[in-house]
């Protein structure tokens, strides 16, 4: 086989790996746009008259409300988690504190234990401290559940500078503050960008403690698409579109960061 | 050393910051709470997403306007969310809602709890809202001890729909009460290689599968539970019944069948794949409707029966108050209005005669307007309904009152794993003694914790 065909073989099979994955994607924006029947249809139909009356349900059963509560969960997650790991995953990697290994087996080992089994002592501490069905409660306990992922990928961003350049900054006399803020995080910046839009979309997408911890006030995008879901009717549609306009600002964000996020998340791939 | 400090100082103060912001309530979602203070009340109304709450949804704002300071905050979920947020804020009492939608199969339950507030005083004593209209298989389905803890929204049975054209030109009749054996008769006849004869459900879940297969259950025989609370899964009546199941759907059914539960099956009657469907009475309504191409095409009868003289289901979605609301009074006006006849001749009047949230009460069967709207399904709904009996489904006497279902905590999960067995069994990745036998043993260690 000589290379250009090999080559030709591989951009194939990239290609149609690239279709598998878009394909649902694009069948739920089209199908966003399809009179209910059409899109529940047993044979899927690709030609047809669009209609935007998912999109006027999904708004008018009050979308805003629902994505505003999910982008301050989420942003908010996603500050608490990065300002806290950026110190500890420092203190991990270029300035060192005694039993890194035992920490750091420590912040990963608080994701062993399944969300199911964490939630119900969590619900019933909410609870008595009257903080069930708050926003900012669920980002605090988003930041938490992310923090861990976030250390351990600060930290492998942070193990790629050389340490020479830390050292000429202490012998100019940075402290520690200048040490991370002024010389440090400019080289990592774009690893600090992937950390936070992973912690972002985790976030985002959260839907398991949001139903649970959530009931009005502070309900999420994640559960609200659940409710479109119809045991007793056909519900393709309007899902469709309203998981449409969910997906946006995800997508927004990783086209926004692209360029941040794959220098970001090649950053501790050649050690 | 002294960055170090500052970095700690900068540390806290973040930490601090969002103790503070959790501390605050807020959201950009209606805010919920009671009000509680004797002039505004906020109640908090936790419903499932089905057409019959979504129109109690848009007629509220004529509740509040009848009574000004109130104000319904409806929290719409879907079915596994609804119970898990219920059961989670009704058992640990954290009082999140005022008014809760709840089926048939917790109602008595969460009651005998004390989970709910005992609404038998408050519906007797008002004359208007005439609690004996209710109807009776449902009322008793949702009352424990004599107590009524829920008022039923909306009731459904199980019937047999079949498309009358498929049949006529197959030269198929059917009576209104018809036997599982001519039904799987006339399913071969009309069965082709593009048309499925019936379409049943078979995806896994109790609240899928099992709905229908456990009528087919009870009417060959059999049963989950004997009155000692014995399991009875592995026994010859189930081994026919589900036998039998997978031979009609084998036959004359629709290709993959654990794909399939109520959507499916509606979309197939509706596209002409399948000629006929035994399920929830409510699906009618959804043939009969003015978009649907099967519209006036469509025959009904009783579900179809093997020992017993009826095997349709009864379910219904009720309204009920937790025991932990601080708007008892205020909640119970709501859920009287919602269940009331003026409220079943307002959905007819705003929204159209066909939506009238059926099998819940006599009255609304002698409207004029909704027999006419609903003259295909109106009767047959009714007299399944009031024929089945919940206390007695099946051939033998049960310890519990419910027909599908089996109203004790753990067969929500006990109904799970049975119905993937068989759904495997369905799927022919197992067989049927494999299925029932590994069943019998989950359904035990339910049964003996009753014992």
């Amino acid at each position: 086989m000589t290379r250009s065909v090999r080559g030709g073989l591989v951009t194939t099979l990239t290609w149609v790996l690239v279709l598998v994955f878009f394909f649902p994607v694009f069948w739920m924006i089209i199908n966003g746009f399809k009179p209910e029947a059409i899109a529940s249809s047993i044979h899927p139909k690709v030609f047809f008259s669009p209609v935007t009356t998912g999109y006027q349900l999904a708004m008018d059963r009050g979308m805003k409300g629902y994505l505003i509560n999910s982008i301050t969960a989420s942003v908010t997650a996603t500050i608490i988690a990065v300002v806290l790991a950026i110190p500890a995953a420092y203190a991990l990697s270029i300035r060192r504190v005694k039993n890194v290994e035992s920490a750091l087996s420590f912040f990963i080992s608080t994701r062993f234990m399944p969300m199911a089994a964490v939630v119900l002592p969590l619900y019933i501490i909410l609870k008595n401290l009257g903080l069930l069905d708050n926003i900012y409660m669920l980002a605090v306990v988003y930041g938490a559940v992310n923090l861990p992922v976030t250390v351990w990928m600060m930290r492998s961003f942070f193990l790629e500078v050389p340490f020479e350049i830390v050292e000429a900054a202490r012998v100019d006399g940075a402290g520690l503050y200048r040490e991370i803020v002024r010389i440090v995080l400019p080289l990592v910046l774009p690893g600090v960008a992937a950390a936070a839009l992973i912690s972002f979309i985790f976030s985002w997408n959260e839907y398991f403690l949001a139903t649970l911890l959530t009931s009005n006030a502070a309900r999420t995008t994640p559960p609200f698409l659940g409710s479109f879901v119809d045991g007793r009717g056909q519900f393709l549609a309007v899902l469709s579109a309203a998981a449409t306009i969910a997906a946006l600002p995800v997508i927004l964000a990783g086209w926004v960061a692209q360029k941040q996020l794959v220098r970001g998340l090649s950053m501790g791939a050649i050690k | 050393m002294l960055c170090s400090k500052r970095a700690l100082t900068a540390g806290a103060g973040v930490v601090a910051a969002a103790l503070a912001m959790a501390a605050c309530s807020s959201g950009a979602v209606s805010s919920g709470g009671g009000g509680g203070d004797g002039k505004n009340v906020t109640l908090n109304l936790a419903t499932v997403n089905n057409g019959q709450m979504k129109d109690m949804e848009k007629l509220k704002g004529e509740y509040e306007t009848a009574h000004p300071g109130t104000k319904i905050n409806f929290q719409v979920m879907e079915e596994g969310d609804l119970r898990a947020a219920v059961t989670a804020d009704v058992a640990s009492k954290a009082g999140q809602y005022d008014i809760v939608t709840i089926g048939a199969y917790e109602t008595p339950q969460w009651g005998a709890n004390g989970w709910l507030v005992d609404l038998t005083g408050p519906l007797k004593s008002d004359a208007a809202y005439d609690v004996d209209d209710l109807l009776a298989p449902v009322r008793e389905a949702i009352s424990n001890d004599g107590k009524q803890y829920a008022v039923p929204f909306y009731g459904e049975s199980s019937i047999l729909m079949y498309n009358k054209e498929i049949l006529d030109k197959a030269s198929v009749t059917l009576s209104a009460n018809p036997t599982w054996q001519q039904v799987a008769d006339a399913a071969k006849k009309v069965n082709t290689s593009s048309r499925a004869g019936i379409c049943m459900r078979g995806k896994p879940g109790w609240g899928d599968l099992f709905a229908p297969l456990t009528t087919v259950v009870q009417t060959f025989g059999g049963n989950w539970y004997d009155t000692s609370w014995n399991a009875t899964v592995n026994t010859p009546e189930w081994k026919q019944a589900v036998t039998f199941y997978k031979t009609l759907l084998d036959t004359s059914g629709e290709k993959d069948p654990v794909s399939y539960s109520f959507n499916e099956c509606l979309t197939a009657l509706k596209e002409g794949k399948a000629a006929m469907w035994a399920d929830a009475s409510v699906a009618a309504s959804m043939l009969e409707a003015d978009d649907s191409p099967v519209k006036g095409k469509m025959g009904y009868a009783h579900m179809p029966v093997d020992k017993t003289k009826e095997s349709g289901w009864l379910w219904s979605w009720n309204l009920a108050v937790p025991a932990t609301t601080k708007n008892k009074d205020a909640a119970i006006d709501f859920i009287k209005w919602a269940t009331s006849k003026d409220y079943h001749k307002l959905v007819g009047e705003k929204l159209g005669w066909s939506l009238v949230p059926p099998g819940a009460r006599q009255s609304t069967y002698d409207l004029p307007e909704y027999k006419q709207a609903a003259a295909a399904y109106a009767p047959i709904t009714l007299d399944v309904m009031k024929s089945v009996n919940p206390k007695q489904p099946g051939v033998n006497p049960q310890p519990w009152v419910g027909i599908q279902y089996v109203s004790i905590p753990e067969f929500q999960d006990v109904g799970n794993q049975c119905a993937q067995l068989i759904a495997d069994y369905l799927a022919n990745r197992g067989t049927v003694d494999d299925a029932l036998g590994k069943c019998q043993g989950i359904a035990k260690k339910a049964g003996d914790a009753h014992k």
